[in-house]
């Protein structure tokens, strides 16, 4: 064991979410799913679930009906691209500013 | 020989060793493959990282992203830290999985000659690089496995006028324990070389082709199907090389049938990096992907 | 019993490394080390020894696996020369950075360009900024005894160790030694443990980019930036020398050897005159310190420094607080300017009261013979040497046997 004397500062991380804060603020698009279309969500059961596999940010949960975590989802729009059904659309951020339109 | 798993994504754990909220660039095929590759190695695990888009996104100290321990060293040592850290896990009696995750710089350039070192050593651990195609966590600077032609920093008028180097070649000729080529665009075929790659002792390579929307020139939400455009024109193949016996992948093995080969001018098309390549250039290409699956097609005919 | 044996430099090393345990050992030969690596590698092979053997294929890596093994929770030990110690620099100020406990030995040996094989210091003095420890052993057996209280010393305060002695002088010449008992070493060093090792049941992530500012960890709590990190590595380097001389008090009552463990004087206690040199230099100088008293009537003594970095400022200002003339000759310099010996001694003076006149010798280098009458000669004139010479006049470096 080192000497109680030494405090040894060592750059050694621990882990958790947010290293790059809020990485939904890197977001110009956001995901948006039509459960109606969604697969899983239509049928009841699990299946597809690419949008899963594929979230290179792991935002997206392994769900009947999939849930997009809007607070780290970086808006790359991977989802909608490989979604088999088209059932996840990129919606400009502009539509959910509050008040709606430009600044 | 060949991976017993057959991973599906409604079977693949849907446990998940990166946290969200990390440094990776916006669609970044490192995030998918890295993401997807930690459920095949599981927890009980040492990573070794050179200098590298994987530094950035594991976190800035004092937060780390990934949840795995993970010891970051010299750019060129990859494969010397790696080696003696599996030393270590020797001499303690422990069979924690020792995996070197480094970039196509800190393999084929800088790290080569530390990685030639630990696979004529034959060391235990896996080696996993993957290759971006440019030395993309300074900016995107060509590389030795940038393609010809490809545009860069410092190749930024007439791309690259070399071949890339074959790694996965370079790396067969020392006969290590295993050797596969992937793909980010195809991640459970990842997971599975990485299921077959735990059960093998020496020293185990994957090379996994990794789609980089900012470095390549493409929309971020191209990275999968660009990554299966290589794989479908057979620019990028998909094996496993076991023994000195090679077998292709299933994604690749389709391309046997020469009606599933895609031009390859598709898959250049789809990339802002290929843009200063002529109709010559781009027909070398073509003849050159042709000759090796042709000669593919004799070497496996039945397969 | 413990073991007396006449034997090469180098063998007393490996001796030393097989008695501390060191459990992987990665080395590339070089000259004139490379007989310490054969030695290792043959009690390796004979089972005389538990370890595992990476013949790894460059000094880069050679380190980069003690790297990987100290981080991973296992004592190591590397060793190297000239060329080979510069190969590795990178690797000597990451593994002080990352405050890991390890052992170096290194055969000094002048470096190229051109190409020289044998010994001078350069080596290591162009490795004094990395943040490792530099220790100077100038005996056989002060290479086995300093081996040992190495790896306490790296392993209590968690800072990296280069146990330096002279190739060729040392290493290839055959001298008497003892090796002390496997038990009472094992006593005397406790098993290897490192703060940080990695382990999947804790996971960190060690090493990463780190801010120039402190930041918050995962918990809320203020972690410091990249200098906070640096400066408490230098602050704890200072500190280590009083770890050292306790580490060498404790030797001391095991094994009855010691007690110089910084500063080892040979008729300094009433001397005029003192000459400061590290390594086998300094024993050269006895018999030269004897005629002089005797033959000129001059006060003089030796002044050898053991431990390099940390610079011991405090301790050799002190110890040369009532001589007149202080007389430094060394085997390494700062190109440009003069040399790294003379410099830090002249800086450790320079708040003190009593600043000795000094002067510089640069000798040796690429392995140029050390002749004692050259010594002699140039010692004695310094120390007859009158006050119209102005200070800045002779504060000049002299070389010392140029054949051109």
């Amino acid at each position: 064991m080192p000497d109680p004397r030494f405090k040894i500062l060592t750059s050694a991380s621990t882990s958790g979410p947010g290293d790059a804060g809020r990485t939904g603020s890197w977001r110009v698009e956001r995901p948006v799913i039509d459960l109606s279309r969604c697969t899983p969500a239509k049928t009841g059961k699990s299946c597809c679930h690419l949008c899963w596999l594929y979230c290179p940010d792991n935002v997206v949960s392994k769900a009947i009906e999939p849930v997009i975590d809007l607070e780290y989802c970086k808006g790359c729009g991977i989802c909608a691209e490989e979604c088999p059904v088209e059932a996840i659309a990129m919606i400009s951020e502009e539509q959910f500013v509050e008040g709606g339109g430009h600044e | 020989m060949t991976t017993n798993a057959k991973t599906t994504v409604l079977n693949l754990t849907a446990e998940e060793f990166v946290h969200p909220g990390n440094r990776a660039c916006s669609g970044c095929g490192l995030s998918v493959l890295y993401r997807i590759g930690t459920k095949a190695l599981g927890r009980d695990c040492i990573f070794v990282v050179p200098p590298s888009c994987l530094t950035v996104m594991q976190g800035l100290y004092p937060i780390a992203a990934s949840q795995l321990p993970i010891l970051n060293g010299t750019f060129a040592s990859t494969a010397a830290i790696a080696t003696g850290v599996r030393a270590a896990m020797k001499r303690l009696g422990k069979k924690t999985q020792v995996v070197a995750w480094a970039g196509d710089g800190g393999t084929s350039d800088i790290g080569i000659q530390s990685l030639s070192g630990a696979l004529e050593r034959n060391e235990d651990f896996i080696y996993i690089c993957y290759d971006n195609e440019a030395y993309m966590n300074t900016g995107v600077q060509r590389s030795g496995t940038t393609p010809q032609g490809g545009l860069t920093t410092t190749t930024p008028y007439a791309g690259k006028k070399e071949h890339s180097k074959n790694v996965p070649g370079i790396v067969a000729a020392h006969n290590p324990a295993y050797v596969a080529t992937c793909s980010a665009s195809y991640p459970l075929d990842f997971h599975d070389k990485l299921l077959r790659a735990k059960q093998i002792r020496g020293l185990k390579y994957i090379h996994i082709q990794t789609p980089c929307p900012p470095g390549w020139g493409c929309d971020e939400r191209m990275t999968i199907k660009i990554g299966k455009a290589a794989v479908d024109c057979g620019l990028f193949d998909l094996y496993e090389i076991e023994d000195g016996r090679k077998v292709l992948s299933e994604p690749s093995r389709r391309l046997l049938d020469k009606s599933k080969q895609h031009p390859v001018r598709d898959y250049l098309k789809m990339q802002v990096r290929f843009k200063a390549l002529s109709e010559a250039q781009i027909e070398a290409i073509q003849q050159r992907t042709d000759r090796k699956w042709d000669a593919y097609r004799q070497e496996f005919a039945e397969q | 019993m413990s073991d007396k044996l006449i034997n090469s430099g180098n063998t007393a090393a490996a001796l030393a490394v097989q008695l501390a345990g060191a459990e992987v050992i990665a080395a590339y030969p070089i000259t004139p080390q490379t007989p310490l690596t054969e030695k290792l590698s043959e009690l390796i092979a004979a089972g005389k020894m538990a370890a595992e053997y990476v013949a790894v294929e460059s000094e880069h890596s050679a380190l980069g696996v003690c790297i990987g093994a100290a981080s991973a929770g296992v004592r190591s030990f590397t060793a190297t020369s000239s060329n080979g110690l510069l190969y590795m620099s990178e690797q000597l100020h990451w593994a002080a950075g990352a405050r890991l406990p390890m052992v170096m030995c290194v055969v000094n040996r002048g470096v190229g360009a051109p190409w020289s094989v044998w010994n001078d210091h350069q080596d290591a003095i162009s490795q004094r900024d990395t943040g490792w420890i530099q220790l100077f052993a100038k005996d056989h057996q002060e290479i086995v005894d300093t081996t040992l209280k190495a790896f306490r010393l790296a392993e209590l305060v968690h800072i990296p160790v280069m146990v330096n002695y002279d190739g060729y002088y040392l290493s290839h010449t055959y001298m008497p030694f003892e090796l002390p008992e496997a038990e009472a070493v094992k006593a005397f060093l406790p098993p290897y443990s490192y703060l940080h090792a990695l382990d999947p049941g804790r996971p960190e992530s060690l090493n990463t980019v780190t801010l120039p500012d402190a930041r918050n960890d995962i918990n809320g709590v203020k972690q410091g930036g990249y200098m906070d990190i640096r400066h408490n590595l230098h602050q704890e380097m200072r500190l280590a020398m009083e770890v050292w001389e306790e580490i060498d008090a404790d030797f001391r009552q095991r094994f009855s050897r010691g007690g110089t463990p910084i500063l080892d004087p040979y008729r300094c206690e009433d001397a005029d005159f003192v000459v400061v040199a590290m390594g086998t230099l300094a024993n050269q100088f006895h018999d030269i310190i004897d005629r002089l008293r005797q033959d000129e009537g001059l006060k003089v003594g030796v002044l050898a420094l053991q431990m390099y970095r940390p610079f011991p400022t405090d301790r050799i200002a002190a110890a040369l607080q009532s001589a007149k003339g202080v007389m430094v000759y060394e085997k390494g310099l700062s190109y440009g300017n003069q040399g790294a010996l003379y410099a830090d001694l002249k800086s450790a003076l320079y708040p003190y009261p009593n600043r000795p006149r000094l002067h510089n010798f640069i000798v040796g280098l690429g392995g140029r013979d050390i002749r004692t009458d050259d010594l002699f000669q140039t010692l004695k004139e310094a120390c007859r040497q009158d006050d119209s010479v102005a200070p800045e006049q002779q504060d000049p470096s002299h070389w010392i046997g140029l054949q051109l």
